[in-house]
């Protein structure tokens, strides 16, 4: 069975600034696949690829038998993959209710838009109470919550998650790679990008790790989790 | 007091239409960044448009707003998917100098075609008023704005409660994160274009019977649509519908109490003091 997103050998460059240099990865249906790294290793700029924020300069990214280099952002997100982008970017001038909705601004998702704002506040009851508060008022993690609402309100086949817990309180954080955890259970395949590496490996199947705009280690969630080089770089032990 | 009255209710009705011209303006410059100086050609358009229907189709300016509000969509999609979409990534000196342009070939064009005569769209009604307990209303003005509050709360209503018009908010608060919803950017600055071309045709169908036509007028227009939309906060479609009533008012106060020539003085005076104080604008945190 063919992956259900390949990205193969990806360069990308910011003017004369390479930053990814021939990426290469793969993500199964039904897996939490992790792409960790430090700061400024190229994790965002991969993710930013696969949604066409940014042009890579070549190599390829097929998603289910399409090739996403050629289509432009929004047919994307109709394809079925969404992002939740870093630093939650919220609409701040929308209630709560209005950011979910616009989650499912694309047509394929409006039908069912009632059922999945449900699933939304059953998945964050704090939002359920907050339904009716301007976005750019909620709390960081509450923001966070909302933004991965919102990339849920379609019912991605493959949901982008860049560094959902930045910024976040400890106990936050743990709430959040949980509920990561819980909508992968529920069926919608994820690739998450993270700095806390010690978290999403330990929700992940499979984990990359980008150093410098380049693929060094890859393997199961446990297996890096054990890897002495990994524990040397991240883990502090 | 009935003096007083007077001058107020006047401002305000007035105000509407600065109201109505400042909400293009700001949508524009929400959606896109792009400050449109060619905002007041526009309305110039849309007086032409109006007063051709007049004269040789015998269509009520009024009435007419229905015509020249999809002409004027249709223009400015145009304008924005054949020039400005080629320049939103462009320095902002660029783009103002295109838009700038764009009103220039737009009222050299009419002075070319209609030549730079004033023209006069005189119906029935024109200089007729109407009296509430000792003020006297323009009926122009009465009708002008009736239509602009219609005007304004649909496009409200739009914003508000359609995907479409969630869109556009959504584009003009984050551009990206609206990308990654599936909004398609360029159709919705296409789309936010239009209407705000659109708003101003309206204005101009509906100023046209009480004032002048002549390929020139525009120019004012842009310059208090400017003021209006600055002082209500670049970008906040309810800061440009109060900065347009606020203008209105002290306009029409300003010459009734100050003098008639003096008037614009007491705008612009009024204009810097919000600036000093407010640099934002009135509502100038508040986006759409």
């Amino acid at each position: 069975m063919s992956p259900l997103l390949e990205m193969k050998d990806l360069d990308f460059a910011y003017g004369d600034v390479h930053v990814l240099h021939g990426v290469s990865l793969t993500v199964d249906k039904g897996e939490i696949v992790t792409l960790v790294g430090s700061n400024g290793a190229g994790k965002s700029t991969t993710l930013r690829n696969i949604s066409r924020l940014l042009k890579p300069r070549s190599g390829a990214i097929v998603f289910d038998g399409h090739d996403l280099t050629r289509l432009s952002p929004h047919a994307v997100v109709e394809l079925g993959v969404v992002q939740v982008p870093e630093g939650r970017r919220v609409f701040p001038e929308m209630t709560v209710l209005e950011n979910l909705r616009m989650g499912s601004y694309i047509k394929s998702a409006r039908p069912d838009r009632e059922k999945n704002i449900e699933r939304a506040l059953a998945l964050f009851p704090r939002l359920r109470e907050r339904r009716n508060q301007l976005a750019g008022t909620l709390s960081g993690g509450e923001q966070q919550m909302l933004a991965i609402g919102r990339g849920l309100m379609t019912k991605p086949r493959l949901l982008l998650l860049d560094e959902p817990s930045l910024g976040l309180s400890p106990l936050l954080v743990k709430t959040i790679f949980d509920t990561i955890a819980e909508i992968n259970a529920q069926g919608t395949t994820v690739l998450l990008v993270e700095q806390n590496v010690f978290q999403s490996l330990r929700i992940a199947h499979r984990g990359y790790v980008l150093e410098t705009g380049r693929m060094v280690l890859s393997g199961s969630g446990q297996d890096l989790l054990g890897n002495e080089q990994v524990k040397a770089a991240f883990l502090g032990v | 007091m009935a003096f007083f009255l007077q001058s107020v209710l006047s401002g305000v009705l007035i105000g509407g239409i600065y109201a109505l011209i400042g909400i293009g303006l700001t949508l524009i410059f929400g959606v896109m960044r792009i400050i449109n100086f060619a905002q007041g050609e526009l309305v110039m358009v849309g007086m032409y448009v109006t007063f051709f229907l007049f004269r040789l189709a015998g269509i009520d300016p009024f009435l007419s707003v229905l015509l020249t509000m999809p002409a004027l969509f249709v223009l400015g999609a145009i304008l924005q998917s054949t020039l400005i979409n080629r320049v939103l990534d462009a320095l902002p000196q660029n783009q103002i100098l295109l838009t700038i342009g764009i009103g220039l070939v737009l009222s050299n064009t009419a002075m070319l075609v209609f030549t730079s005569d004033y023209r006069i769209l005189s119906t029935s009604y024109s200089s007729s008023s109407v009296a509430i307990s000792g003020v006297h209303l323009s009926t122009p003005l009465l009708y002008c704005f009736a239509i602009t509050v219609v005007i304004t709360g649909a496009l409200y209503w739009f914003l508000i409660r359609t995907d479409t018009g969630c869109a556009i908010r959504a584009t003009a608060q984050d551009r990206e994160a609206a990308q990654l919803m599936g909004v398609d950017v360029r159709r919705m600055s296409v789309l936010a274009f239009g209407l705000g071309a659109a708003l101003a045709g309206a204005a101009g169908a509906l100023v046209s019977p009480t004032y002048y036509i002549y390929p020139q007028v525009g120019g004012a227009f842009t310059l208090k649509a400017f003021v209006v939309v600055v002082l209500g906060g670049m970008g906040s479609i309810v800061g440009a519908t109060l900065g347009g009533v606020i203008i209105g008012t002290a306009e029409s106060l300003a010459a009734a109490y100050v003098s008639s020539g003096n008037k614009e003085m007491v705008v612009y005076v009024l204009f810097l003091l919000v600036l000093l104080f407010k640099p934002a604008g009135l509502l100038g945190k508040s986006r759409m």
